[in-house]
């Protein structure tokens, strides 16, 4: 599968990882190289199997809906790179 | 004291002909002397380790006596520890604090078991080498040109120096195990959900599992012990009972029955890796094991689906780290979407950067079916595949690793070469199966690792079977050279 770097830009963006310029070939190349890795899963029929998920099958375990936290927020917050009343900083969103 | 096994310093720590805080310190020296070399730790404690260490001795003094108490460990810098750097060999997470510590650390050291430091590792757990390390790449002690496997990279080859007795290690799709067998190590892997990740910074949440690297089984056996156990703060952690894993170690495995896949013996395998583990195979039937073949019909999808699975749960995982809350934020930042972007694009480095770009891809619109969904489906008939063969013997037996330790820079072009070291590992994270790697020879001097795969919860007998293998055999006791 060829990627160009134009999927590469738009992948980037999904995940919200800045790249410079110079980074897009080499990106476009190594994924390309890993999806032809992948491709690989073609060569086998899976109609009708069940995907797998989880191993073992799990189901999410429900608890009781009782108060079981103390409220931490100032240490939970302590690593936080800018917080102002127990509010996390980030760059004005509305203008 | 750092040749004697952990079992050993048990027993000597608990006749009191040695102390926590000796134990501690003759390992805090060994570490100041020897790890410049190596780089196998990101951050020492050298003050909380002598401080854990005096009160291990005085609970000692106060009458108690458990397995672990007054034990030196080394966890892996993916485990939350309160008070002290959790950096995930990450820029990302340099200098972050966590607030709490993973549950794995509070049992070790409920235990009574003394935290050393944090252990080296490949950036958020991605690669097969420690060669992705913010931090700096880790020396095979081995043969220091070589890299020491990854992502457990630091903790294998600590260990394997002796500058712990045991480090704790993560396993997504090989980390434990691979790391244990290029550095001469016994390594083990449990079932998903038998060790809880509360703390224990996610990279795959359906592959994650926790487990020791240490000189033998029984070592791990002790250590794997007392992390095991439902948590409650572990959505994902079983509720499934934990046997004492040390109970029957003595016991004979005759009867044992090991399935040997023949799609494990191909093209890729190098031939003195093959040669090494038919020979253990041929000591496991000396000790009454019984050999059978089993087919893997899937074994050559394994990779291919991993590498869909783990970087699609990674990318998910890793999009937390924004610059908001935690971690590494770039500097003066214009908007929220180059807050985003720049905090990324600058925190993490290139390895983490293609896997999430490339779960990105796999999950997007128009290619979930084709590849994620698709990669679920097969880890289906991989699972099926071990279904079957377990209808049949009781472990499934193989070499860890393709080849021994591989020299630094060998794989770092292609990705794709570096992805193909978890050939023979992955599978075991893909149907949540334990699995344990032992050493079981040597290779120009490197060492070469056997893997053996259990059943779900059968970490008893795969401990038991590497025990035996050890009593008759002295691979594990193997030390490299220069570590004096």
């Amino acid at each position: 599968m060829a990627l160009t770097t134009d999927d590469i830009k738009q992948i980037a963006h999904l995940a919200r990882i800045g790249l410079d310029d110079s980074a897009l070939e080499p990106l476009r190349d190594d994924l390309s190289t890993v999806l032809s890795l992948v491709e690989q899963l073609n060569a086998v029929d899976t109609t009708g199997v069940d995907p797998m998920a989880h191993p073992g099958n799990a189901v999410l375990r429900l608890r009781e809906d009782k108060v079981s936290e103390e409220n931490r927020r100032e240490s939970l917050q302590a690593p936080a790179p800018q917080v102002a009343q127990g509010y996390f900083l980030v760059p004005r969103v509305i203008e | 004291m750092y040749e004697k096994t952990l079992a050993e310093q048990s027993r000597l720590l608990a006749s009191g002909d040695c102390s926590s805080s000796e134990l501690t310190a003759h390992y805090l020296d060994r570490i100041a002397r020897l790890d410049s070399d190596l780089n196998s730790l990101v951050s020492v404690s050298t003050e909380g380790a002598a401080a854990a260490a005096k009160l291990a001795d005085a609970r000692r003094s106060g009458g108690e006596n458990s397995p672990l108490l007054g034990v030196p460990i080394v966890h892996k810098d993916i485990f939350c520890v309160d008070g002290g750097k959790t950096t995930c060999g990450s820029r990302m997470l340099e200098e972050f604090h966590a607030p709490y510590s993973a549950t794995v650390v509070s049992k070790l050291s409920d235990a009574g078991m003394v935290t050393l430091g944090k252990a080296n590792m490949d950036e958020f757990a991605m690669g097969s080498s420690n060669e992705n390390s913010y931090f700096g790449g880790v020396k095979n002690p081995w043969q220091r040109d070589c890299v020491p496997g990854g992502s457990s990279g630091g903790s294998a080859a600590l260990v394997a120096a002796r500058l712990a007795p045991v480090a704790t290690g993560t396993d997504t799709g090989g980390s434990i195990r691979q790391p244990a067998a290029f550095c001469g190590l016994t390594g083990i892997k449990p079932t998903y959900g038998r060790v809880s990740r509360y703390g224990m910074i996610a990279f795959a949440s359906s592959l994650d599992q926790a487990g020791p690297l240490a000189a033998t089984a029984e070592d791990c056996a002790m250590v794997l012990q007392a992390m095991s156990g439902f948590d409650e703060r572990d959505s994902t952690s079983s509720a499934n009972e934990v046997p004492d894993f040390t109970a029957n170690l003595n016991d004979s495995i005759a009867g044992l029955k090991i399935g040997v896949p023949e799609e494990y013996f191909s093209d890729g395998l190098d031939a003195g890796v093959a040669t090494a583990v038919r020979a253990a195979l041929s000591e496991y039937e000396k000790l009454g094991a019984k050999l059978m073949t089993v087919k893997l019909p899937n074994q050559n999808l394994c990779i291919p689906a991993y590498y869909v699975v783990a970087p699609a749960e990674a990318s998910s995982n890793l999009s937390r780290f924004d610059g908001v809350r935690f971690g590494y934020r770039c500097e003066s930042p214009v908007d929220l979407e180059d807050l985003y972007t720049r905090s990324r694009g600058e925190g993490f480095g290139a390895e983490v950067k293609r896997r999430i770009m490339i779960g990105t891809y796999a999950l997007s619109a128009g290619y979930y079916d084709a590849y994620y969904l698709k990669a679920q489906q097969v880890r289906r008939l991989i699972s099926d595949d071990f279904d079957k063969a377990f209808s049949e013997v009781d472990v499934v037996a193989g070499p860890t690793t393709p080849t021994p330790a591989f020299q630094t820079g060998a794989k770092t072009d292609d990705p794709v070469a570096m992805y193909l070291n978890d050939l023979y590992t992955v599978s075991a994270n893909l149907c949540g199966l334990p699995a344990i790697s032992m050493p079981c020879g040597e290779v120009n001097g490197l060492p070469v690792g056997l893997q053996l795969t259990g059943q779900h919860f059968d970490e008893a007998r795969l401990l038991h079977a590497a025990h035996s293998y050890q009593l008759a055999t002295d691979w594990h006791q193997r030390m490299p050279s220069g570590i004096e």
